[in-house]
């Protein structure tokens, strides 16, 4: 087998967020290529990806292990992002149709120099010719976009930003055609490019956006490819993708896996993490018999379970439903920009019409009135329109994106701007919703390192916060030997010649709050607690909140003793034990008192709400239906990002009204003008670009508006 | 003015050159990873293994 190398290779997308240095780079794609399974490996660091070429026997956990020998976390990213190829592929036609345009821009501009500079009979007819044949391939191809959305609407009987810009620009570049033929002067090539130009930018802009954003949830998506290992009737584990797991398969669970179908528990017992299924914050047992579902976290021991339900029939089919329902209201929200076109469009038709039957009317000839209705409509095409609110979107993601929250696109950022009350979940979204060593501190400063040591060894959610909990503390590892893992037992290893041990306290302890006891041959010598905390900046959130005029209220799936602790510590009233068409109906009720509900949650019972809520934000822990559902996701464990996109959103949609009101400004002074027929090509190519330019210009102070 | 006859042809030669370069360089995935490629120049590139 090793011989035969012409074995087709497969090609496999993981998302590695730990890339941050170049040394990390080379670390990847050297340290990789080691495994004879991987033949090439290439970061992306942009997206903060590998592309790995491997064998086919080379198995998903495979080559999760070969990236964690190196020191990184890997996520496998799925296949089946046919959507997302095809946003790709579109923001790729356009930045080629702002080349072409930006090409032909400087091409027929640099002819119109000459001839604005007093080029003259023969000449002048060469270059408006040589401009004619740059500019009309040009605004074919270049121009597709508009005219395709533009026909879009007419077919529906609407109107938006692309029908003015179709209309004005077609006839624009007939009349110059006509004009060149008859040797006039009153060409308009270089203006009708250069209105491509600008909003191709824009329309560009605005994609990029959408992109980057997507590029960060698809990293953050981790549940996409999982699977399970799976045991056949020979006792072989084999590794099983999500999609192709089948009832009355068994699964093989491992501590800290999450669960890729629904099933009962055949072998084995632990205990399973329910917070983002249902909220609830306290542990299940489970044994033989029991139901367990896809998506929760098993923490304890090694179970086996037989498959009952897989893919589109878990119970979070269910929650897919509602979901699908809930969503409706939001794809009713109308754009700022196309709330505009409607204003807009009529009026720009009009006046180009009036000028037109107006100068008809003087007296003028047919041949002067259109030339004039046409430079009407050039100087009216919302050029500086087109560009307002992309620029300012763009500027504003681009900050957030730096302080960590990922905007999915402009329509959430405009809605983010009018939200008036906040409802809250509470486990994962206030708290941190993983386990956090409580009482660290207790511990003597001697067995903190052993501690370390051990806990590092094991992937076990407590031991992943043990790490945490000593890293932040500065602690340094004990040189410990022979460390092993017994699964659902814990870790032991040598240390000076003494037997050490981290796991399961011996004795049960009251209540069912989480523990684990470090023990030196056989001796306890600390016991450590875990619960689930606050996060660290949730009360200085909370007061932000409502100072920024946001009341907010939790809304919780989990008991109310569970509830009324974080309820108190940071004031605010709460509803507990709500199932997820409880939260629905909860948001309804306010919407129907006049509120714009923002929905914060992570779990998949907060699904179907958010994506009802009119603006909806999750953290990056939150489960995959939850990212997928909120308009904005927000990374790391504070919780002052919701509040500093509540505060960017309304700056942004300040700037937005101010470059509106630029655009409307600069139409004021320049469309008299132009009904009088004194706006030669030269006058609208100045005034086009130099409003263009204040509004980008004025979009930019959005850079430093959150620091 | 006979001058036109080769500069205007020899500006949008150029003029194509670069917009053939820029399609060129998009399609080769020359623009997938820009804030990689600022930090590949950093990478010291390991000996090759002897062949």
């Amino acid at each position: 087998m090793s011989t035969d190398t012409t074995t087709p290779l497969i090609e496999r997308d993981f998302a590695v967020p730990d890339i941050h240095c170049a040394g990390c780079i080379s670390k990847l794609e050297n340290g990789l290529v080691r495994d004879r399974r991987i033949t090439a490996a290439r970061v992306n660091f942009t997206e903060k990806r590998v592309h790995l070429s491997c064998s086919p026997e080379a198995d998903i956990p495979d080559l999760i292990g070969a990236f964690s020998n190196l020191g990184f976390e890997a996520f496998p990213i799925g296949d089946g992002l046919d959507d997302a190829d095809a946003e790709a592929a579109n923001s790729r036609e356009l930045l080629r149709a702002v080349a072409v345009s930006g090409f032909a821009m400087m091409n027929i501009m640099l002819l119109s120099v000459s001839v604005w500079s007093g080029a003259m009979g023969a000449t002048r007819d060469l270059f408006h010719w040589l401009s004619a044949l740059i500019a009309l391939p040009t605004i074919a191809y270049a121009g597709r976009p508009f005219f395709r959305s533009a026909w879009r609407a007419l077919r529906h009987r609407q109107t938006n930003m692309d029908v003015p810009i179709s209309i004005g620009v077609v006839l624009v570049s007939a009349i110059s055609l006509y004009e060149t033929a008859t040797h006039g002067s009153h060409a308009y090539f270089d203006g009708a490019v250069m209105l491509l130009f600008f909003l191709l930018c824009g329309r560009w802009l605005d994609s990029v956006m959408r992109d980057r954003a997507r590029g960060g949830v698809t990293a953050l998506l981790r549940n996409m490819g999982t699977g399970a290992m799976v045991l056949n009737e020979t006792g072989v584990s084999r590794w099983v993708d999500a999609t192709a797991l089948d009832r009355d398969m068994v699964m093989l669970v491992a501590a800290g896996e999450r669960l890729a179908a629904d099933g009962i528990v055949i072998g084995g017992a632990s205990r399973i993490d329910l917070s983002l299924l249902t909220g609830e914050s306290a542990p299940q047992d489970v044994h033989a018999d029991d139901r367990v579902h896809a998506g929760t976290l098993n923490l304890d021991g090694p179970i086996r379970v037989r498959v009952t339900a897989a893919g589109a029939d878990t119970a979070i089919a269910d929650i897919a439903r509602l979901m699908g329902e809930a969503a409706q209201g939001k794809s009713r929200y109308v754009r700022i920009a196309d709330r505009a076109a409607r204003l807009y469009a009529p009026a720009v038709h009009c006046l180009a019409l009036t000028a037109f039957i107006g100068w008809i009317i003087a007296g003028a000839g047919w041949h002067h009135s259109l030339l004039i209705a046409a430079s009407v409509l050039i100087i009216t095409c919302p050029c500086a329109l087109g560009l307002a609110v992309p620029a300012a979107q763009i500027v504003a993601a681009g900050e957030l994106m730096r302080t960590g929250v990922l905007i999915k696109d402009g329509s959430a950022l405009e809605r983010m701007a009018e939200i008036d009350r906040a409802l809250v979940d509470k486990t994962g979204t206030l708290t941190l919703g993983r386990p956090e060593a409580i009482d660290l501190d207790a511990i003597g400063a001697a067995v903190q390192p052993v501690i370390l040591a051990l806990a590092q060894a094991s992937r076990h959610p407590l031991s992943e916060a043990l790490t945490r909990g000593l890293q932040a503390r500065n602690v340094r590892p004990a040189p410990v030997e022979d460390v092993r893992e017994t699964p659902g037992f814990g870790v032991e290893a040598r240390w000076n010649g003494k037997a050490v041990t981290l796991g399961r306290p011996q004795e049960k302890l009251a209540g069912d709050a989480l523990a684990t006891q470090v023990t030196m041959d056989g001796h306890p010598l600390a016991t450590i607690r875990f619960a689930d905390q606050l996060r660290p900046d949730a009360l200085g959130a909370i007061a932000a909140l409502e100072a920024a005029g946001i009341g907010a209220m939790i809304l919780s799936g989990d008991r109310s003793e569970a509830v009324a602790p974080v309820a108190r510590a940071l004031g605010l009233t709460a509803q507990t034990g709500m199932s997820p068409q409880d939260k629905l109906a909860a948001i309804a009720r306010q919407t129907q008192q006049g509120h714009k509900v923002l929905m914060i949650g992570d779990g998949l019972n907060d699904g179907p709400a958010l994506a009802a809520g009119f603006a909806s934000m999750a953290p990056g822990s939150a489960s995959d239906v939850g990212k997928n559902a909120a308009d904005c996701i927000f990374l790391g464990d504070r919780l002052m990002p919701v509040v500093q996109t509540i505060r960017m959103a309304r700056r942004t949609q300040a700037i937005v009204r101010q470059n509106f009101a630029l655009a409307i400004g600069y139409n004021v002074i320049a469309v008299p003008l132009a009904f009088l027929g004194l706006v030669t090509p030269l006058v609208a190519a100045i005034a086009m670009s130099g409003s263009s330019l204040i509004v980008v210009g004025n979009a930019l102070r959005l850079k430093r508006a959150i620091r | 003015m006979n001058g036109l006859v080769f500069l205007i042809p020899i500006a949008l030669g150029l003029g194509l050159l670069g917009l053939a370069a820029f399609f060129w360089a998009l399609r080769q995935g020359q623009f997938d990873d820009l804030d990689g490629a600022a930090l590949r120049i950093l990478v010291e590139d390991e000996e090759e293994p002897a062949s």
